[in-house]
């Protein structure tokens, strides 16, 4: 298969970028009005559940009601609202007493970092072992990998994560209950990372584990798809080995549509790691997600939700570039629409 | 061979709808087998399991009966995942065909809002939906819809683009019917046997979904949930882990039966239009 040319794939992928920036600002923009008038919705404001934690008479809550702008119609305030966030303003948060842009990008590593490893862990493991089972389709292992998945895939991720508590850090105390790293041990560099890393272990298998099924059965199908073409047969023809046709023509085809998957799971894994952060109390978006409910603190849990979005749409837009090296069929046109 | 005896055939699918016969048994039955309350106090607390034969699965923190809430909380995952596949159906149903059907600015932006929802990560919204509209079961189902509909949606509006020029759908318009009951009594119906093979998806993910919520405290407080008896027992989790273990088996084992049971009809009823 011929590489096309380097220019020729930068062009492309520019024009993917500024079409899908675009369309994005449309999506984003029927987000932020959704979801604000979604938690208008909701009884009581910010001031409400300020004076609940400080305690005020009715005339300080007229007051805070005006300085923070609550007296004026819906409107006006998404109005002031949408003009905010062109500037990145997010507006104060209640319960911290901070701005909530400062709040979140404080949480948005740990995600990021929990993500990224179980992205990693439930892509590459779960590929291989939908090679592993694709490549002798029918087989002993081939079945038994995929009722395995499906098990898995039936599995809570929360669940999942008390049970390696249990087994991993009551039983055998091998690894940490919970949180991002040992509180006040004033670890520094390479210490700090290997205990970040010890940390993640068992929040990064729960959310990974989960998704690792996905992958495993999409590549055992596009495996088992591709068995049947004619590029197989021609390979064989020539007398490749079964172990090259296998890794260079049958599993490189099916990998392209885990690449697309990859996105569309984002948003999804996002999700999920809400309830893994917070079984294993690692303070991430999360569990600031879960903070923000409780509290009922309304602009940071929309602050949350839009952060959550544009991070949707750039794990897409990265996904998209990606494809647009990997599949050289791929054109600007039809990624775009 | 009728479907029947092949679904039959599969050892899967017969194994997919064991787990659910089970799963029907148990939620029909709950108040039969254990008509008082399940939330109320029914022995002496933390009573480890097979101990007592009236309290076969033992107790949790506060004396309840274990079984009993076993067999209620069937009851709510299985009402809970049922409507609420059913609402996210309609909805990706409605939506996916008006806009197949309409096309132009209609499409345009019916897509754009599903593009939106797919934006906004599914468990998030239902967070914020509950939290705004109060946990109750109603609060559930349409907090979880609102997360899963787009699938259905799109599947339905590609399905939609194919049927629209058929030549069934050309003289319904030749007669004069008007476009919005050509679209909902002529084109959807058919649109629907691909939207309906996600059901068995849907419904186990509306499952696994109505258990997370209730385990961060947003299901229904005057229900039992599996979700929130994981989250009960967590708080004994080094003295008393079955307590979270039990109902996560129960889950586990509803969720595959969902799907096993979903293959077997997708495949059986796939492999007959294949042949005929």
């Amino acid at each position: 298969m011929a590489w096309p040319q380097p220019g020729f794939v930068m062009t492309r992928a520019l024009t993917l970028i500024r079409r899908r920036l675009v369309g994005s600002i449309f999506v984003l923009l029927i987000v932020v009005i959704g979801t604000f008038l979604l938690l208008e919705a909701a009884p009581g404001d910010a001031v409400d559940a300020y004076i609940v934690s400080t305690g005020g008479d009715a005339g300080m809550i007229e007051l805070l009601r005006h300085r923070w702008g609550l007296d004026q119609s819906e409107l006006t305030r998404l109005a002031n609202y949408l003009w905010a966030l062109l500037h990145l303003d997010l507006g104060q948060s209640v319960t911290f007493s901070r701005p909530i842009r400062d709040v979140i990008l404080e949480r948005l590593p740990n995600t990021l970092l929990l993500m990224v490893s179980a992205t990693a862990l439930s892509f590459g493991l779960g590929s291989a072992l939908g090679i592993y089972a694709g490549a002798r389709p029918g087989s002993f292992r081939d079945r038994f990998l995929s009722i395995g998945s499906l098990a898995l895939y039936a599995v809570p991720g929360f669940w999942l994560g008390l049970v390696l508590i249990v087994i991993f850090a009551v039983d055998l105390r091998w690894l940490p209950i919970g949180g991002i790293e040992t509180l006040a041990s004033d670890k520094t560099g390479r210490d700090r990372a290997v205990d970040i890393a010890v940390h993640l272990v068992l929040p990064v298998s729960a959310l990974g584990f989960i998704y690792l099924a996905l992958y495993l059965r999409m590549m055992r199908a596009g495996m088992a798809e591709a068995w049947r073409q004619d590029f197989v047969l021609a390979a064989r023809a020539r007398g490749l080995s079964r172990r090259r046709i296998v890794l260079s023509h049958i599993a490189r085809n099916a990998l392209l549509p885990l690449v697309t998957m990859l996105g569309l799971q984002s948003a999804q894994m996002l999700g999920g790691s809400v309830v893994i952060e917070s079984v294993f109390s690692v303070p991430g978006l999360g569990r600031l997600a879960q903070e923000a409910v409780s509290a009922r603190d309304t602009p940071l849990l929309l602050g949350i939700i839009l952060t959550s979005a544009v991070l949707v749409i750039l794990i897409n837009l990265l996904v998209d570039i990606a494809y647009a090296f990997l599949d050289p069929r791929v054109g600007a046109g039809e990624a775009g629409a | 061979m009728s479907p029947l005896r092949r679904f039959l055939r599969a050892p899967e699918a017969v194994a997919g709808a064991i787990l659910l016969s089970a799963l029907m048994a148990m939620a029909l039955s709950a108040s039969l087998l254990f008509p008082s309350d399940p939330q109320a106090i029914a022995g002496p607390a933390l009573l480890p399991p097979f101990q007592d034969w009236s309290l076969p699965l033992g107790t949790d923190r506060l004396g309840r009966d274990v079984l009993a809430e076993l067999f209620h909380g069937a009851r709510t995952s299985l009402a809970v995942g049922l409507a609420a596949a059913a609402a996210s159906l309609a909805i990706g149903a409605v939506v996916g065909t008006l806009a197949g059907f309409a096309g132009g600015l209609v499409d345009e932006v019916l897509m754009r809002i599903t593009d939106a929802f797919q934006t906004v990560p599914g468990f998030l919204l239902a967070l914020a939906f509950v939290s705004v509209v109060g946990p109750s079961l109603g609060a559930v189902v349409i907090a979880i819809a609102l997360g899963t509909w787009t699938g259905p949606a799109r599947i339905a509006r590609a399905e939609v683009l194919s049927i629209r020029e058929r030549d069934y759908v050309a003289s319904a318009r030749a007669i004069g019917m008007h476009p919005l009951e050509i679209a909902f009594r002529e084109v959807l119906p058919n649109a629907l046997p691909p939207v309906l093979a996600m059901s068995s998806v849907i419904v186990a993910a509306a499952i696994l979904t109505e258990a997370a919520l209730s385990f961060l405290g947003l299901g229904d407080p005057n229900r039992v949930t599996w979700g929130g008896m994981i989250a009960e027992g967590r708080t004994v989790l080094r003295t008393a882990p079955f307590l979270s273990i039990v109902p996560g088996m129960a889950l586990v084992l509803t969720v595959l039966g969902v799907y096993l049971a979903g293959e077997g009809i997708v495949e059986t009823t796939a492999v007959r239009r294949g042949l005929s």
